[in-house]
């Protein structure tokens, strides 16, 4: 789908330099009316920057950007949102306690007519209509607390925000990393709906399906220099992905090896395991050396079921057997006591150290495992930081630097390798992939299968069928919170994993 | 959609919902409780506190804390005491240097807060020194105020008589100014941007900030409001003693922090209210008011009751918000 609309906004040879590091390095966009324009790369590979020049966060150091014909230089996000530069961060940044009306309104009400200190609400109410409206979002009560409405109704709420302004131009950094596939959905139904509206758009993902379902051209970048800009229609995802990492690529398969025993033998068994109000039954086997998936759509209980077996919260019903003795943990200290290891969905909450370096970051959760007062010497430290930092491609200038410059991929990854780390006898990975760049994804799954081989047992989450397919020997297919389907081996294909979820009980 | 809106503001309604029990506690175990004279009692004896814990709120809800409003009170109150009676400065004149006064205070400190980033406990306990020590710089004593205009017009003239009750009640100018304040910031926080900002900074400053909001300007706004507020409770507090004494109101900063608290608003920020704030005061008040009635419990049972209420309504808040915000979700999803 080709369309070509008047040119609305072009940037030529952008460069911007923190100290030493072209973080980038003479690159040019276009973007015309009527237009979805992906843009992709790695983490690292300067698309942040690149949207932080246009919405006026960093100033670049070089280059020029012209809107409709006119020179810009705009040196704040707000500035940026008055010339018609709307853009919506990765961390949606609203008011949770605040109606949606005036999270769509704040710092722009407008004010009474005698008083302008002074709200005038109803105003409020109509303009926030109005911009939900414009989404296709008009039955939405804009009078409700943000903080109560579902992370993807958020979104939405952050996309009007940007919209009520007179934007043309429309920048969304990764908008659907924290949704399910029906938001996901709604979500692009909604960045059509603005295309046909005749505004330009980019829009950074990770997810080749949506970039393949919405863009209408895709411009990649790498290392902080412009690859190409190339119309959607013609690219495969073979291709794009080459693009992005600059070689050819292939994902990592480890499923069809199974070093471990399964069944009788296993390491955790769980039956009719749950709690109630939270997860109705879960029946599954995880053996030493093998990684069991857990797949399901958001809300099917996956994450729940972790936290359950990880005792974040405690099970009430069922059996859950570890080590071959009837266990139910009631903190997760005692699962840790126990060898299990778990990396939970949210990035943020699962303590990085921002200011702390890579090596204390890393080592911390060795300190808590073998008392604080425990002697690490400072070489073996560094050792094993290299080690890992060289296992897992984790890019970083040494190992002494802060975790907080690395780009969140090579965090995940130190996250990834303080488990590692600490050799557990059970990993549970919840979303270990969730907004990081295919190479890193990859870099990630090959560690994953290697700890697999070392005869480590790893319950595996993700919302990303094709990376369960690849990389679990066994998947436990959860719908309405309880298992409704067990699959095995070469039976695992992302038609039969969808096919237990879509089956009707 | 009701339901949730319901939610959010349970905090303030549990707040009045206590504060009419208790009172109707007290109107059913003592005779002559429910009265207009004891209802007037506790609005004359509370005004000043009232006054402090609305700018308080505003504090608090911004994410802030200003240990500094005791020590400020008592430095009001001593200043006008020295003016009028010392330096011979008309009462009216001696109000505006006072309120002048504590908008500066208030101003540096959130200059102090905002701009250079120190953290609001440690500048309003430094303020709450210097304050205090400035007051007794003023005058070391507890010093009378007879000017006549204090006196006799704020405090005869100008006191309203309700014919309520078998003899009529006086309501004196304090509980009209503290009326005054309360409407004055109910409006303010409510209906105004800058109020819709301060709970927007309270509640996430990062994201106040890249929604365009003037964090840093927000922050002193509330401090130095703060500071207006405690001068002008200050002021009160001078009326209703008759006097400038600058040992007074030690602690009282704490007794404002727990109205506030009891009040609804929440001690991390992003939620609270005035009305909230006031019923606090007021529940406080009525507690000491049905102690002094029973006669037999000694007045550290004001105190016991009121750390109590301050915890309960701590936890009862925590659980509200959590869930309401999965309440609130849980529809959507299903929705």
């Amino acid at each position: 789908m080709t369309r070509e609309g008047g040119l609305l906004l072009e940037a030529e040879g952008l460069a911007v330099r923190f100290g030493s590091v072209r973080a980038l390095d003479g690159v040019s966009l276009t973007v015309r009316a009527g237009e979805v324009q992906a843009l992709l790369g790695e983490n690292g590979a300067g698309k942040s920057t690149l949207i932080k020049c246009l919405s006026g966060v960093v100033r670049p150091t070089g280059g020029r950007m012209v809107l409709c014909g006119r020179r810009i230089e705009p040196r704040s996000p707000h500035e940026a949102e008055r010339i018609g530069i709307a853009t919506v961060f990765q961390e949606v940044g609203l008011i949770p306690r605040l109606s949606v009306a005036e999270n769509i309104c704040l710092g722009r009400e407008p004010g009474r007519r005698w008083l302008r200190g002074l709200v005038d609400w109803r105003a409020v109410r109509s303009r926030a209509r109005a911009a939900m409206d414009r989404l296709g979002l008009g039955g939405l009560d804009v009078d409700r607390e943000l903080g109560t409405c579902s992370v993807a109704v958020q979104q939405m709420v952050a996309i009007a925000r940007a919209l009520d302004v007179r934007a043309r131009v429309l920048i969304l950094d990764e908008p659907t990393s924290s949704l399910d596939r029906d938001e996901c959905a709604r979500l692009l139904g909604v960045i059509g709906h603005l295309r046909a509206q005749e505004m330009g758009i980019v829009f950074i993902s990770h997810f080749l399906d949506q970039v393949e379902a919405i863009a209408d051209r895709v411009t990649v970048l790498r290392d902080g220099k412009l690859v190409g800009s190339f119309e959607a229609a013609g690219l495969t995802r073979a291709k794009l992905v080459s693009l992005m990492v600059g070689r050819e690529f292939e994902m990592p398969t480890g499923k069809r090896e199974t070093t471990g025993e399964r069944g009788a033998g296993s390491l955790l068994s769980l039956r009719a395991f749950g709690r109630s109000g939270m997860i109705e039954g879960v029946d599954a086997d995880v053996g030493a050396g093998e990684v069991v998936g857990l797949a399901g759509l958001l809300g099917s209980g996956r994450s729940e079921t972790a936290r359950l077996v990880f005792g974040a919260e405690t099970a009430t019903r069922g059996t859950m057997t570890f080590g071959g003795e009837a266990s139910r943990f009631t903190t997760p200290r005692q699962a840790i006591a126990r060898g299990i290891g778990m990396l939970p969905e949210n990035r943020k909450e699962q303590g990085i150290f921002p200011s702390l370096s890579v090596v204390e970051n890393l080592v911390v959760s060795l300190r808590a495992k073998d008392g604080a007062f425990s002697r690490l010497a400072f070489g073996s430290q560094v050792a094993l930081a290299e080690e890992f930092v060289r296992q897992l491609g984790i890019k970083t200038a040494d190992v002494h630097a802060k975790i907080s410059e690395l780009s969140g991929g090579n965090q995940q990854k130190v996250l990834l390798a303080r488990w590692f780390a600490m050799r557990p006898v059970l990993l549970i990975l919840d979303e270990p992939t969730r907004g990081i760049d295919v190479a890193a994804k990859a870099d990630v799954l090959r560690a994953v299968d290697r700890l697999r081989g070392e005869g480590t047992a790893v319950l595996f989450i993700s919302s990303e069928l094709e990376e369960v397919t690849r990389v679990c020997g066994r998947v436990v297919v959860l719908r309405d919170r309880r298992s409704v389907a067990h699959l095995e081996g070469s039976d695992i294909t992302e038609a039969s994993v969808l096919a237990a979820v879509a089956r009707t009980a | 959609m009701k339901l949730h809106r319901l939610v959010s503001a349970t905090p303030v309604l549990a707040t009045c919902a206590l504060l009419v029990g208790l009172f109707a506690f007290g109107a059913i175990s003592y005779p002559n409780f429910a009265s207009a004279a004891v209802v007037r009692n506790l609005l004359v004896d509370n005004a000043f506190l009232v006054v402090a814990a609305v700018g308080m709120t505003f504090v608090i809800i911004s994410g802030g804390i200003d240990l500094s409003v005791g020590a400020a009170m008592a430095f009001s109150a001593t200043l006008a005491a020295a003016l009028i009676e010392a330096g011979g400065v008309h009462p009216l004149a001696a109000a505006a240097v006072v309120l002048a006064a504590g908008l500066a205070f208030g101003l540096v400190q959130g200059v102090l807060i905002a701009v250079l980033d120190v953290p609001p406990f440690m500048v309003t306990l430094a303020g709450m020194f210097l304050a205090r020590g400035a007051a007794f710089a003023v005058h070391p004593q507890s010093r009378g105020i007879t000017h006549p205009f204090v006196a006799t017009t704020l405090n005869e003239t100008l006191a309203m008589h309700l014919p309520l009750g078998a003899r009529g009640v006086t309501i004196p100018p304090t509980v009209v100014v503290m009326l005054l304040v309360l409407i004055g910031a109910w409006v303010l926080l409510r209906h105004a941007r800058f109020g819709r900002a301060v709970y927007a900074v309270g509640d996430d400053a990062c994201a106040a900030r890249l929604m365009g909001l003037a964090v840093r300007r927000v922050k002193v706004g509330v401090y130095t409001l703060c500071g207006l507020t405690s001068a002008v409770a200050g002021l009160l507090f001078a009326l209703y003693q008759q006097s400038g004494d600058p040992a007074s109101c030690k602690g009282m900063e704490l007794d404002v922090i727990a109205a506030v608290i009891i009040g609804g608003t929440l001690l991390r920020g992003g939620a609270g209210s005035v009305i909230g704030t006031f019923a606090g005061v007021m529940i406080l008040g009525l507690i000491q008011t049905i102690i002094s009635f029973q006669g037999d419990l000694s007045s550290w049972w004001t105190r016991i009751v009121a750390g109590g209420l301050v915890l309960v309504f701590l936890l009862l808040h925590q659980g509200i918000g959590v869930v309401a915000r999965r309440v609130g979700r849980t529809a959507d999803r299903q929705g």
